[in-house]
C-alpha cells in the first residue's frame, strides 16, 4: 500500500524542498556574508548583517511595525466582532452575508489598495467632493501617511477576523444567552459577560490571522504610505533593491520569519485553536 | 440593540464594498478627472489600445494558466497522499508557506534563483514567475482538495480494491472523479491568487515578463489614470466570478 502514497507526495516534497526550504537556506547563508559591490554577496563570512538589526534605527522600525500591526489588529477585532455577531444572528441569510464579507477579500488585493488611492489622493474622490461642496479650500493630505496605511490594513484584513469569530459565535448554545437574560442580565451585560468571553478562542485566532500579515505587510505601506512609512516589509525590500545590502536583507527576512513562526507556534499550541 | 447591530453591520458592508464599486463606476466616466461628466467607454478603449498593458495581460494569463496546471496537479496528488495518512512533515511546511510574508517569499526566491542561475546560465523571466507562483499556490490547492477528501467515503475506494482494482485504478476511476469539483475549485482559486499577485512577481520577474498587476502598480504610482480603473474593473469582475464558481463547487 505504501508505493502510491509516496509517489503522490514526491512532487510536493520536491516543490517544498526546492522552492521553500532551499531559498530559506540561501537566505541563511547570505545573511552570514558580506555585501557585494554591485548587490549580491561576497566573502568573508561575518555576523554583521545580524548585528545591524540591533541598531537603534532598525529597532525603531521593528517597534513601529508592531505598533501599526497592533493598532490594525485591534481595529479589525473591534469592527469584525459586530459584523460576525450580525451574521451569526442573521438566520437563513447567513451564508449570503458571509459571502459578502469574503468576496472582496478574494478578488484582488492590489486593486483594493488602489481603490483607496483613488479615493484619498489630492485629486481623489473625497477631496474633489469636499472641494466641490466648499467645505475645504485646498485638498486634505489624506494619502501617504500612517493613517492611510492603517486604514488600508484594516480594510484588507477585516475579513480574516470575521471568519473565526463567526465560527465561534455560531457554535455557541443560544440557551446560554437566554439563561443570562432569564436570570436578569441586561443585553449589554449578557454580551460582555457571556457572549464575548465564550468566543475568546475565535478572538485569539482572528487577531493572530490579522496580526501576522500586518507585521510583514509590504504592498499597503508602499502604496498608501508612499515611501514615507518604513515598516519591516519595506525595509527588507529596500535592502534587495536600492540599498543593495543582501546580507542585511537576508538577516531581516529570517528575523521576520522567526517572529511569524513563533506567533504561529503560540497559536498552534492551544489545543483545538489552530488556524483554519 | 438589534437595530444598532444592523446599522453597524450595514456601515461595515458599505466600508467593504463601496471603495471597489466607486472605483468601477468611475471607469465609465467620460472625464479624466474625478468629476462625473457622463457615461463613456473611452477608458476601456484606451486600455485595449495600450500595447504594453495588453502584453502584460497576456503574460499574466500565460503565467496563471501554467502555475495553475502545475500546482493543481502536484497539490491534488499531495492532498491524496496526506488523506491516506497525515504527515506533519508536509502540513507544517505547507502552513508555513501560507504564513510567510510575501516580501520574504519574494526575496528568498530572488536570492535562490540568482544563486542557481550562476551555475545554470539562465536569467529571470516567465519561468521564474511560474515557479514562484507554484510555490505559493500549492498550499491553497492542498487545503481545498483535502477538505473535499475528508467528506469522501473511504469505503468506496476500499470496495474498488476488494473488487480487484489496482491502487492506481481505484484512485483514477473512483476517487479522482469524485474529487473533481474540489479539484476544479482549487484550480480556480490558484488561478485567482496567481493572476493577482504583485509583490512576489515583481521580485522574480525579468525584463520580458511584466504581468498585469505590475503594469497596474506602475500606472497607479504615476498618478490618476482612469484606464487603471477600467482594467481594475475587468479584473475584479473576472476574478470575482471565478471565486464565486469556486465557492459553489466547494460546497457541492
Amino acid at each position: 500500500m505504501r508505493g502510491l502514497r509516496e509517489l503522490c507526495l514526491a512532487p510536493a516534497a520536491a516543490v517544498l524542498a526546492a522552492l521553500f526550504a532551499a531559498p530559506m537556506g540561501i537566505l541563511a547563508a547570505y545573511s552570514l556574508m558580506t555585501r557585494g559591490a554591485y548587490g549580491g554577496v561576497a566573502t568573508p563570512f561575518t555576523l554583521e548583517g545580524w548585528r545591524r538589526m540591533a541598531d537603534a534605527l532598525y529597532v525603531a522600525v521593528l517597534i513601529k511595525s508592531f505598533v501599526v500591526a497592533g493598532i490594525s489588529t485591534a481595529l479589525c477585532v473591534l469592527l469584525g466582532f459586530p459584523l460576525a455577531l450580525f451574521i451569526a444572528r442573521a438566520g437563513a441569510r447567513k451564508n449570503l452575508y458571509l459571502a459578502l464579507v469574503m468576496l472582496p477579500f478574494w478578488t484582488s488585493f492590489l486593486i483594493r489598495t488602489y481603490a483607496w488611492m483613488f479615493l484619498l489622493r489630492d485629486t481623489g474622490l473625497v477631496n474633489t467632493v469636499l472641494l466641490g461642496l466648499g467645505l475645504i479650500h485646498e485638498p486634505l493630505p489624506l494619502l501617504y501617511n500612517w493613517g492611510a496605511v492603517i486604514l488600508g490594513l484594516v480594510y484588507g484584513y477585516l475579513p480574516f477576523v470575521v471568519l473565526p469569530l463567526y465560527a465561534s459565535l455560531e457554535r455557541q448554545d443560544p440557551a446560554l444567552e437566554e439563561t443570562a437574560a432569564d436570570l436578569g442580565a441586561r443585553p449589554v451585560e449578557t454580551l460582555f459577560r457571556v457572549t464575548i468571553p465564550l468566543c475568546a478562542p475565535g478572538l485569539r485566532a482572528g487577531a493572530m490571522l490579522v496580526f501576522i500579515p500586518c507585521l510583514g505587510a509590504y504592498l499597503t505601506p508602499d502604496l498608501l504610505g508612499g515611501g514615507k512609512t518604513i515598516l519591516m516589509g519595506t525595509l527588507i525590500q529596500n535592502q534587495f533593491s536600492s540599498a543593495r545590502d543582501w546580507p542585511f536583507g537576508s538577516a531581516l527576512s529570517l528575523g521576520l520569519m522567526a517572529l511569524v513562526t513563533a506567533l504561529l507556534w503560540m497559536q498552534a499550541r492551544r489545543k483545538g485553536e489552530t488556524l483554519p | 440593540m438589534n437595530r444598532l447591530l444592523t446599522l453597524t453591520a450595514v456601515s461595515l458592508y458599505a466600508f467593504l464594498h463601496l471603495p471597489l464599486l466607486v472605483l468601477c463606476a468611475f471607469s465609465l466616466n467620460r472625464s479624466r478627472f474625478t468629476v462625473w461628466e457622463g457615461f463613456s467607454l473611452d477608458w476601456y478603449r484606451a486600455a485595449l489600445g495600450d500595447g504594453q498593458l495588453m502584453e502584460a495581460a497576456l503574460n499574466s494569463v500565460v503565467v496563471a494558466v501554467g502555475a495553475t496546471l502545475i500546482s493543481t496537479a502536484i497539490g491534488t496528488l499531495c492532498a491524496y497522499g496526506l488523506w491516506k495518512r497525515e504527515s506533519r512533515a508536509f502540513t507544517l511546511p505547507l502552513s508555513l508557506t501560507l504564513a510567510t510574508p510575501e516580501i520574504v517569499t519574494g526575496v528568498s526566491l530572488l536570492a535562490f534563483f540568482q544563486w542557481a542561475f550562476r551555475y545554470l546560465h539562465m536569467q529571470l523571466g516567465m519561468h521564474t514567475v511560474v515557479l514562484a507562483h507554484v510555490s505559493f499556490s500549492i498550499a491553497f490547492v492542498v487545503m481545498v482538495v483535502l477538505a473535499r477528501l475528508r467528506t469522501f467515503d473511504r469505503s468506496l475506494e476500499e470496495a474498488a480494491l476488494d473488487l480487484g482494482a489496482t491502487e492506481w485504478q481505484a484512485f483514477g476511476r473512483v476517487t479522482l472523479p469524485n474529487l473533481m469539483p474540489g479539484v476544479i475549485a482549487a484550480a480556480l482559486l490558484a488561478f485567482t491568487i496567481s493572476f493577482d499577485d504583485y509583490v512576489i512577481t515583481s521580485m522574480v520577474a525579468g525584463v520580458d515578463s511584466e504581468t498585469l498587476p505590475m503594469a497596474l502598480y506602475a500606472m497607479a504610482r504615476r498618478g490618476a489614470n482612469p484606464a487603471v480603473n477600467a482594467v481594475s474593473t475587468v479584473m475584479v469582475v473576472g476574478l470575482g466570478a471565478l471565486i464565486l464558481v469556486s465557492e459553489r463547487l466547494r460546497k457541492r
